[in-house]
């Protein structure tokens, strides 16, 4: 692969990766979200597959095709059978909305870009170069996670979060040992099961999956 | 013999997958914690080592920990037979939670263990994120409203921290491959430490702020400890004594391990400033909430926070009789913490509350119970003869023998209305009158469920009095803390 065409490519993918990340903002619509966020796993999964094929490492692109069959597959099904058995949804009322939410992400951005400079700065590449691309989706995640009130969607901002310390961890040093690499995504998959596990137990006992809900614990 | 402290609950987690949770097994994970303590002793004794394909390590600080997770899941599991037979009496819970139980705290107390043995900062995260998953089923067991919402925060915080925790690693992998280490190499500890001044600094201060805070969370330091009190009092009262008691230190260990890295990488300055924030800020959290607090077991909760406060300190003080006082400390609070939550579980079981007012006066109504709770209580404070008292007077000289007095000064300020705080409440809830018509006892026989509260607060005050064989480990622990592995030349230059 020439260096322009990698280039090119890494571009294409990370792009991509941010556009799912902020349009995760735009939607209120849980399906949807769901739909952007099996779309980031695939942007993730082609870009760790385009840097295994530059450095010509099998073991990395096929480390490519686990990570997109997880972020791509796994993850995004179990959600949407989460969401099923809830009878779909939207995001009823989010504490920030829509259009504010898109100029936060903007800042969010911004401030991804001043904190990322020390890690450039380190060695520069275009792959390195990408990595405040990944902090910014991390800050979104984290935004989604404290404005959005229903119990799928914060799960959808920590797997945001996830997403992008995993896009960081191919980026600049394409990916940690294996060992981790496995750990990591087999917590990760665990999580999730145990949130949809308790969405279930809180609509049995809630009678919904709204956030503000939650206030039988206080001082 | 280093993979005995993991293998072991494993094995018990499985008999209790085949068996189910019955008179018999019930004690089955005492006798795993108890092979655990034998063999974190043996460890101890046999000096530094690595084993599994080099996935695990121990040295001193390691075996250190291993002996507090082996003794404060001793005293957990013995007391665990008698609560889950009481829950079974209540009807709380059937069979099959029974056998969960079982099956997760001896996965978690595994898990722990993996986290001190790991040799990777890797592997360590493995072992700690897998922690919080194996109690969210703990902390939601009896599925009421509370215990899911309860389970509901303690994952998602705890997840989003140990992501922060996470990208820290990643960072830390990139400074340490780009220092010229191996893939591999670049996240395990011995080679983290001997390679630190060649990690690059700019790099390396957002990975160690992004660790501290990620594991800071787990380890209930403010501002991510959200979650704690409500997952500490809504668990079980011998799963509350691990988490406590242990777990949070495990996590703490995490940041002892990031320590000697920052400070061989930045200097001893970044580190420090950031534990003294992080350590005052819990010290306000607490004593902000203990104070006219209703509820006996988000008492302890936020007592943990105070404690795991002082433990950060302590750290942040960072020479050589400081880091001896955190992890007597860390012990010290094991066995306090543990006994208080196992004596609350009982107090709850038979009042059927945990709000300090609808059962006061339990002095007159249990004594026995309430002198035990009482003496646990004053450990927590910190009076002597317990331990606690000698190793929060070592962190409060060694601050200011360190010229950090400015951050101790405060620091005692709060500890003072801490005191003040938990002894109110403990004074409604020990001495306050009985109510009329229930002055004849709430039927809390302690007899077995006794032995455990009674050793736990023994072993405390004997510690506080003397060490004993526990001296040179504890010394050689406190070293590596201080000054990074021996076995790495540059760490033991400085």
């Amino acid at each position: 692969m020439s260096d322009s065409v990698y280039v090119l490519l890494l571009d294409l993918a990370c792009g991509a990766f941010l556009l799912a990340g902020v349009l995760v903002l735009w939607r209120r619509d849980l399906a949807a979200i769901v739909w952007l966020f099996a779309l980031q796993g695939l942007a993730l999964a082609f870009l760790v597959v385009v840097l295994g094929l530059y450095q010509r490492q099998v073991e990395l692109v096929l480390v490519g095709v686990g990570v997109g069959g997880l972020r791509a597959g796994l993850l995004p099904y179990l959600m949407r059978r989460a969401l099923a058995a809830g009878g779909g949804g939207r995001e009823t009322r989010p504490l920030v909305n829509v259009s504010t939410s898109l100029l936060v992400a903007s800042v969010l951005a911004m401030l991804a870009y001043a904190v990322s400079q020390p890690l450039i700065r380190l060695a520069p590449s275009p792959a390195t170069q990408a990595v405040p691309i990944a902090l910014t989706v991390l800050l979104v995640g984290f935004f989604v996670l404290v404005t959005r009130r229903r119990a799928l969607s914060q799960v959808v901002g920590f797997l945001l979060i996830d997403n992008a310390v995993t896009a960081t961890a191919f980026l600049t040093t394409s990916g940690v040992p294996l060992v981790v690499e496995l750990g990591v995504s087999l917590d990760v998959l665990l999580a999730v099961l145990v949130l949809q596990v308790l969405t279930t137990r809180m609509r049995a006992a809630f009678g919904g999956t709204d956030l503000d809900e939650l206030r039988e614990l206080h001082d | 013999m280093m993979i005995v402290p993991v293998a072991l609950p494993l094995v018990a987690a499985c008999l209790y997958a085949l068996f189910g949770w019955n008179r018999v097994t019930a004690w089955l994970g005492a006798l795993s914690a108890g092979g655990l303590l034998a063999a974190a002793v043996l460890l101890a004794r046999a000096g530094e080592g690595s084993g599994l394909w080099g996935l695990l390590r121990v040295d001193a600080l390691s075996a250190y920990m291993l002996i507090v997770i082996g003794v404060v899941a001793l005293l957990a599991m013995l007391a665990s037979p008698g609560y889950l037979r009481a829950d079974a009496v209540a009807g709380h819970t059937g069979p099959q939670a029974a056998r969960r139980y079982g099956i997760l705290t001896q996965c978690l107390v595994a898990a722990m263990a993996t986290a001190v043995l790991a040799a990777s900062l890797g592997m360590l995260w493995v072992a700690v994120e897998a922690t919080t998953i194996l109690t969210a089923f703990l902390v939601g067991h009896r599925r009421t409203r509370k215990a899911t919402e309860a389970a509901w925060k303690y994952v998602v915080i705890c997840s989003v921290g140990i992501a922060l925790a996470l990208l820290g690693l990643v960072m830390v992998h990139y400074a340490a491959v780009h220092a010229g280490l191996s893939s591999r190499e670049g996240l395990d500890w011995v080679s983290l430490a001997g390679h630190a001044e060649g990690l690059d600094p700019g790099v390396t201060r957002i990975a160690v702020a992004l660790l501290v805070l990620g594991f800071g969370t787990k380890a209930g330091l403010a501002p991510l400890h959200a979650w704690l009190p409500d997952a500490h009092s809504q668990a079980p009262a011998p799963v509350s004594a691990l988490m406590s008691g242990v777990l949070l230190s495990v996590a703490f260990y995490a940041i002892l391990r990031v320590k000697v890295v920052s400070d061989g990488a930045l200097g001893p300055g970044f580190c420090r400033m950031l534990l003294i924030v992080v350590a005052l800020a819990s010290l306000a959290v607490a004593a902000a909430l203990l104070i006219g607090q209703r509820d006996f077991k988000r008492m302890l909760a936020y007592s943990s926070i105070e404690h795991m406060g002082l433990i950060a300190l302590g750290a942040a003080i960072g020479n050589g009789l400081a880091l001896a006082a955190v992890l007597l400390h860390i012990l010290g609070h094991g066995l306090g913490k543990s006994v208080l939550f196992i004596g609350s579980g009982r107090i709850q079981q038979a009042a059927g509350s945990s709000r300090i007012d609808e059962v006061p006066g339990l002095g007159g109504r249990a004594p026995g119970l309430a002198t035990l709770f009482g003496l646990g209580l004053l450990a927590l404070l910190g009076l002597p003869p317990f331990s606690l008292f000698a190793s929060e007077l070592g962190i409060v000289r060694a601050g200011f023998a360190a010229g950090l007095g400015w951050a101790v000064a405060p620091a005692l300020v709060l500890m003072l209305v801490i005191v003040a705080g938990v002894g109110g409440a403990a004074g409604r809830l020990l001495l306050g009158d009985a109510p009329p018509g229930a002055a004849g006892g709430i039927g809390i026989r302690l007899r077995g469920a006794g032995v455990p509260l009674v050793a736990g607060l023994v072993v405390c005050a004997a510690l506080g009095v003397t060490l004993g064989p526990l001296r040179p480990l504890l010394e050689s622990a406190a070293t590596i803390a201080t000054i990074g592995p021996p076995a790495s030349p540059v760490g033991a230059a400085r």
